[in-house]
């Protein structure tokens, strides 16, 4: 592989990361969600087309490319978030480790145990912050109040909203600011202890400061998470991830390491986009 | 000034006061309704109104107390039977049955429901359940308020669910929130005060019915708990004392008005309370 050379003219894409981490992750990870031939169908609208990749384990993915181009689709099969619609369905295959994600005799309520995710607007639940958190680790857990509020701290903590939060955990969730909501959110979805979280445009919604914390988290969450994020905002994308997927009409058009797609990437199509010269 | 601009200010303020006009004209006769009502009402307001049966004709004393009784016992298993019947089906027309043609159906049915005459419902419980009893029965009155109960309560619960942003549901989702969680814990939480504002509004509505009452409980006067004999309750009462050509029961008849203006009056303000609070998050 000829990325090491790359990784000596370009500036590393996940600079906080010190060197040592940040040269391994040059070394392929170990597979945590595999897609193979996946198709995916709003009735009879073909959304995407024979798509084939591989999410390593604890590394970002991002997913780029037009609206419409599917990316956020892609993103709602691997915790089969489109089973709520009837009419959409996939074909193909994915798998969450030995998992195949679309059996459909699968407990989707485990999977998505197992795959959190974080949405475009801030959801938080329509109680406290505390509860907000508790709310999702009492349905995987039956746990004292001693370790439910040591469970929700971290998870505040790792949400980087505890200092902004721990005088005022009874309040309404939906009395925060929209960056701090985002935050709850993703403190909400790691409380539960997935293995791999997705993004859908989690800052789009957001001031300049919220995005650049949550883009913070997002790197420091990938030192235990497996993590996928649609972004329509370029930059981000280079900032965030190891590997970037360009995707147009339904296809994935090139999928590699961010460093490769921003600066040399091998398709026609994904140098206009990443140039700015359609989408 | 430019013509053109003259012209819209014009129309402008020609609309403006007529609008005013329009609201001024409605809110006359309401406040006149409610100050007769007042004026009439309070000189027979005592505390033998609450504390004694109503009296037999020519009597000149005597109070509400069996027919206040009875609404509220009709009203409550009215509502206690209608709303969660009424909360069940909205839930499902808004959550379960989203994209079934039954869906649809049943919308449009009980909005024929939500529309029809209450007399028609007094009727037809009659029909279903005084006739086969052989007898006027609070349980028939308090079903006829049920059955009024239901497209009310179906409506709001149904409204109110929609509002609920559908990614809050995803978020639940995607949390590992089994379906039933999802409504029971997050959309119902979401729209509870909505859901409370409906059901004060269907008591609000089924406290002052008539007519459902008129076949079914029929109304007497004697203080009873018995859901299976006739019931004395405050309109039926109203309407007999109204009509009547004693004085003390014209005064009765007043005073009944004034207590289920207020106590309805009472549950709308409540219901706005409520509402007010959701908009205040």
């Amino acid at each position: 592989m000829n990325d090491v050379t790359a990784a000596a003219s370009v500036p590393p894409s996940r600079s906080p990361l010190p060197m040592a981490t940040h040269a391994a992750s040059y070394m392929e990870p170990p597979a945590k969600v595999t897609a193979h031939g996946l198709n995916f169908y709003y009735n009879d609208h073909h959304a995407l087309k024979n798509i084939n990749l591989t999410l390593g384990t604890n590394r970002v993915t991002a997913f780029i490319g037009p609206s419409g181009c599917g990316k956020s689709t892609l993103l709602r099969t691997f915790n089969r978030m489109y089973d709520l619609y009837p009419g959409q369905r996939a074909t193909g295959q994915l798998m969450l480790d030995q998992t195949n994600i679309l059996d459909p005799k699968l407990d989707l309520n485990l999977l998505r145990a197992r795959v959190g995710m974080v949405f475009q607007k801030p959801t938080p639940f329509p109680m406290t912050i505390y509860e907000n958190i508790a709310f999702g680790i009492r349905l995987y857990e039956k746990i004292s109040r001693s370790e439910m509020d040591g469970r929700v701290e971290k998870a505040l903590r790792s949400g980087a909203l505890w200092n902004e939060v721990k005088d005022k955990l009874n309040a309404s969730g939906l009395s925060l600011s929209g960056g701090q909501q985002q935050r709850l959110c993703i403190a909400r979805t790691v409380a539960v202890r997935p293995e791999v979280i997705l993004f859908d445009e989690p800052c789009s919604a957001l001031d300049p400061i919220s995005t650049a914390k949550i883009e913070e988290l997002i790197q420091e969450l990938a030192e235990n998470y497996t993590i996928a994020i649609v972004t329509h905002n370029m930059q981000q994308a280079a900032r965030v991830s190891d590997k970037t997927a360009f995707m147009y009409l339904g296809e994935l058009i090139e999928f590699d390491d961010t460093n490769k797609i921003f600066t040399a990437p091998n398709d026609r199509r994904t140098q206009d986009y990443i140039t700015g010269r359609f989408g | 000034m430019n013509p053109t601009y003259a012209r819209r200010r014009r129309k402008d303020i020609i609309v403006r006061w007529l609008c005013v006009g329009a609201a001024g004209f409605g809110v006359t006769w309401l406040a006149l309704i409610l100050l007769t009502l007042l004026f009439n009402g309070v000189k027979g307001l005592n505390l033998e109104v609450f504390t004694q049966n109503t009296p037999p004709p020519g009597a000149n004393e005597g109070g509400l107390l069996n027919a206040i009784t009875g609404s509220i016992i009709m009203t409550a298993i009215g509502v206690g039977v209608g709303a969660p019947l009424g909360l069940f089906a909205g839930t499902y027309l808004a959550e379960y049955g989203r994209n079934d043609r039954l869906t649809s159906v049943i919308r449009f049915i009980n909005d024929i429901l939500l529309s029809a005459p209450s007399i028609i419902i007094g009727l037809f419980v009659y029909g279903i359940v005084v006739v086969p009893m052989r007898s006027f029965s609070a349980l028939a009155g308090s079903l006829a308020l049920a059955v009024i109960v239901i497209p009310v309560v179906l409506r709001t619960t149904e409204d109110m669910l929609s509002l609920v942003p559908n990614p809050l549901r995803e978020a639940a989702s995607a949390l590992g929130l089994p379906r039933s969680l999802v409504i029971r814990r997050i959309a119902y939480r979401a729209a509870r005060s909505g859901l409370i504002t409906g059901m004060l509004l269907a008591t609000a509505r089924v406290a002052g019915e008539t007519a459902p009452l008129l076949f079914t409980a029929l109304s007497d006067q004697f203080f009873s708990l018995n859901l299976t004999k006739t019931m004395a309750n405050l309109p039926v009462t109203i309407n007999n004392f109204v009509q009547s050509p004693y004085v003390y029961w014209k005064q009765l008849a007043w005073t009944g008005a004034l207590i289920i203006t207020f106590a309805v009056l009472a549950l709308n303000i409540g219901a706005r309370i409520l509402g007010a609070e959701r908009t205040a998050k």
